[in-house]
C-alpha cells in the first residue's frame, strides 16, 4: 500500500492515459469492454487521488521526480537545482484532483447512456481520458514547462469534445473558438515561461519562487500568465467564449471542459501565491484579480438572466460563479503581505474561494447535467419551447432543483456556506464588495427561478407527452454529483476542515512548497 | 466553519422538519370536500374555456420584462459587446493585457 501511494501522482495521470491509448484497441472489438475499461480507469483514478489526499492530509506534501533513483529525490546528487520532471502535490494540488476524478467518473457514467445515440464513442471516451489527464497533470505537475504541455492535452481534447457533434453547425464553431483561445492562452503561457527560463535558466516552480526578483520581465510574465489563464477560466471580460463552447459541448463533457477551465484557476493561484508570493506587489496584483472577479461576477449573472438557451443560461452563471472564487482569492491576495489582515479574514477570504471551487464543481456540473438530460428528452435547448417537464422527468427536476438551490447560494445548501465564507470575510476588506456578491447571488436565484418556472413547471404540453425520464446510467450520474451536494451541505465543517482549510494552508506556506524541492531555505 | 461565524445547517434542516411537520397538520385540518374532476378543479368559474397549454405557459423571454426594460441603457451596450466573433474575444484579451502590464509597471 505504501509503494503505491508513493507512485499515486504519477499513476494517477498515467492509468488515464494508458486507458485513453488502449480504448480504441478494446474499442474495436467491443464497445460494452471499452466502456467497462473506461469506467475502470476513472474509478481507479479516483482511488488513487483519494488515498494520496488521505496520505498528504496526513503527513504533507508529495514530491514524486521521474527518473530518479528515489522518486522522492528532487534535486541529483552533485546538483542544485532538480532537474528532471517533477510532480509536487500538496494540499491544495490533491484538493483540485479530487474535483477532477470525481467529476471525470461521473461525466463518463453519464455519457455511457448518451453515447448510445451518438457515433464515434471510442474517440469520445478516448478524448475524455485524455482530459482527464491533461486536468491531473497540471494540478500535480511541479514544473512551469509541464504545466504548458498539460495545459495544450487539456486544451486539445477539451476542443476536440465541444466540437465532437459535428453535424450541429454550431458545435464545429463552439470547438472552434475554444481551440482558437486556448491556443492563444497557451502561447502566451509559453513566453512567459520562455521569460522565466530566459532569466534565471530554471522551469521549476519551487527553484523559480527560490530565486524570484520580481524584475520588470517577472512583472510582465505574471501579467500574461494571470490573463492566459483568467481567458481560459472565462473572467470578463475574456469571458465571451464560454457559452458557445458550454452549449455546445456532448452530455457530460461540459462540466468536465468547465472543470478543466477550474484547473487553470488552479494554475492561476498557484503562480500567485507560491511563485511569486509576497515578492510581488500584492496590493496591485489582488486588486487585479478582485476587480475580475467582480466584473466575472456582475457581468455573467445579469447576462445569464437574460438567455433563453438553457446551457447558454449556465454557462453565463458558470462565469458569474468563477467570480466569487476570484473575489476570495483576490482579496486573500491583496492581503497576503499583512499578516494582521491575513489572519483577520484573507484566510478565510482564501477558503471561501476554494470551498466555492468544489461547491461550484459539484453543482453547476450537475446543473449542466441536468440541462443535457432535456436536451437528451426535448432535443432542444430552447426555454421558450419547453414546459411542464416535472411531469415526465421527476428525477431530473429533483437534481435540477438541488443545483438550483445550491448555486443560488439557499440555506442549508453548500453554496451558501462557501459564500457566506467569501461574504462576511470581503466584507471586512470592502463592504462594497460583499454587497455586490449578495445582488449577484439574488439575481442567480431569479435566472434559476425563470428556468425552473419555464421547463419543468406550468401545464402539460402537447408536444412533450410522449417524453420519458432520461436512462439510468444518466441519473446515476447525476445522482453521484447530488449526493455529494448533499453531504456537502449538510457538513460543511467536515468538509472545510479536512480538505479547504488544509489547501488554504498549503497556499499560504510558499516556504514549505520551496524547501521541499529545494532542501531548507 | 470559520473564525467568524457558526452556521450549522443540521440546526436549520431540524427546524425545517419540524416547520414542515407543522404544515402538515395545518392541511390536514383543511377543506376535504374537494372532488377532483369537477367544476371545482376548472380555472375559470364563469365556465369560459380554457385557453391551449402553450398559451397558459409564461414563456422565458416573457419573463422579467420590466427588469430588462428598466435597465435596457446597461443591457444595450453589454448585448452588443458580445458580438460571437472570434477576433473580438482575442481584441479583449490583447487589449486587457496591455492594460494590466500598464498598471503593474506603474504601481511596481
Amino acid at each position: 500500500m505504501q509503494s503505491l501511494i508513493i507512485h499515486s501522482p504519477i499513476l494517477a495521470i498515467a492509468i488515464p492515459l494508458l486507458a485513453a491509448f488502449l480504448t480504441p484497441l478494446i474499442g474495436k472489438f467491443s464497445s460494452k469492454a471499452r466502456d467497462i475499461v473506461v469506467i475502470v480507469a476513472l474509478a481507479v483514478t479516483e482511488f488513487l487521488v483519494l488515498i494520496l489526499a488521505r496520505d498528504i492530509y496526513a503527513s504533507g506534501l508529495h514530491v514524486y521526480t521521474l527518473g530518479a533513483l528515489s522518486p522522492t529525490l528532487a534535486t541529483p546528487e552533485n546538483f542544485m537545482i532538480p532537474v528532471r520532471i517533477v510532480l509536487e502535490v500538496d494540499a491544495m494540488s490533491v484538493f483540485m484532483g479530487i474535483i477532477s476524478a470525481t467529476v471525470a467518473l461521473a461525466a463518463a457514467i453519464y455519457s455511457i447512456s448518451f453515447m448510445k445515440r451518438e457515433t464515434g464513442g471510442t474517440k469520445f471516451y478516448t478524448l475524455l481520458l485524455l482530459l482527464t489527464v491533461g486536468m491531473i497533470g497540471l494540478e500535480f505537475t511541479g514544473d512551469l514547462f509541464n504545466m504548458f504541455i498539460f495545459l495544450e492535452i487539456l486544451s486539445i481534447s477539451g476542443a476536440a469534445l465541444a466540437g465532437f457533434r459535428i453535424r450541429y453547425a454550431d458545435a464545429i464553431e463552439g470547438g472552434f473558438k475554444y481551440l482558437v483561445i486556448s491556443a492563444i492562452g497557451a502561447l502566451v503561457v509559453l513566453f512567459a515561461v520562455g521569460i522565466f527560463y530566459g532569466q534565471y535558466n530554471l522551469l521549476n516552480i519551487a527553484a523559480l519562487a527560490k530565486v524570484m526578483q520580481y524584475t520588470s520581465l517577472d512583472q510582465l510574465a505574471l501579467v500574461l500568465l494571470i490573463m492566459a489563464f483568467g481567458m481560459k477560466l472565462a473572467s470578463v471580460p475574456m469571458h465571451m467564449w464560454a457559452p458557445d463552447t458550454y452549449s455546445v459541448a456532448p452530455a457530460g463533457t461540459t462540466p468536465m471542459i468547465y472543470v478543466a477551465s477550474q484547473a487553470c484557476l488552479y494554475a492561476l493561484i498557484r503562480i500567485c501565491f507560491t511563485l511569486y508570493g509576497v515578492t510581488m506587489n500584492t496590493s496591485t496584483i489582488g486588486w487585479i484579480i478582485i476587480v475580475l472577479g467582480v466584473l466575472s461576477m456582475f457581468i455573467g449573472v445579469t447576462v445569464a438572466v437574460k438567455q433563453t438557451d438553457i446551457k447558454r443560461l449556465m454557462a453565463y452563471h458558470a462565469i458569474s460563479q468563477s467570480g466569487y472564487m476570484l473575489l476570495g482569492i483576490g482579496v486573500g491576495i491583496a492581503v497576503l503581505a499583512d499578516p494582521v489582515a491575513l489572519a483577520a479574514y484573507g484566510k478565510t477570504a482564501i477558503s471561501g474561494g476554494i470551498f466555492h471551487i468544489v461547491n461550484n464543481a459539484l453543482y453547476k456540473g450537475l446543473l449542466f447535467l441536468t440541462a443535457e438530460a432535456l436536451f437528451f428528452s426535448l432535443g432542444t435547448r430552447d426555454l421558450n419551447k419547453m414546459g411542464g417537464m416535472a411531469r415526465n422527468m421527476k428525477y431530473t427536476t429533483i437534481f435540477f432543483i438541488i443545483g438550483a438551490l445550491a448555486i443560488s447560494g439557499i440555506p442549508p445548501f453548500n453554496g451558501f456556506t462557501s459564500k457566506l465564507m467569501i461574504y462576511e470575510s470581503v466584507y471586512q476588506f470592502s463592504p462594497l464588495l460583499a454587497v455586490i456578491a449578495m445582488l449577484v447571488s439574488i439575481l442567480t436565484l431569479a435566472s434559476f427561478t425563470k428556468a425552473f418556472q419555464s421547463a419543468f413547471t406550468g401545464p402539460a404540453l402537447p408536444q412533450y407527452n410522449n417524453v420519458k425520464e432520461v436512462p439510468k446510467p444518466m441519473l446515476i450520474g447525476m445522482g453521484i454529483l447530488a449526493v455529494l451536494i448533499v453531504f456537502f451541505s449538510l457538513f460543511p465543517n467536515l468538509v472545510v476542515n479536512t480538505i479547504v482549510n488544509p489547501a488554504t494552508d498549503s497556499l499560504i506556506n510558499q516556504a514549505g512548497y520551496i524547501s521541499s524541492v529545494m532542501g531548507g531555505l | 466553519m470559520s473564525a467568524l461565524s457558526f452556521w450549522s445547517p443540521l440546526v436549520l434542516l431540524f427546524s425545517f422538519v419540524l416547520l414542515s411537520l407543522v404544515v402538515l397538520i395545518f392541511r390536514n385540518r383543511g377543506e376535504k370536500r374537494y372532488k377532483k374532476g369537477t367544476a371545482q378543479t376548472k380555472i375559470f368559474l364563469a365556465g369560459e374555456e380554457e385557453p391551449d397549454p402553450e398559451k397558459l405557459h409564461v414563456k422565458a423571454h416573457n419573463m422579467y420584462w420590466g427588469f430588462f426594460e428598466a435597465l435596457k441603457h446597461y443591457y444595450g451596450p453589454t448585448m452588443k459587446a458580445h458580438t460571437g466573433i472570434i477576433n473580438d474575444y482575442l481584441l479583449w484579451f490583447v487589449s486587457l493585457i496591455a492594460l494590466t502590464a500598464l498598471i503593474v509597471f506603474i504601481s511596481g
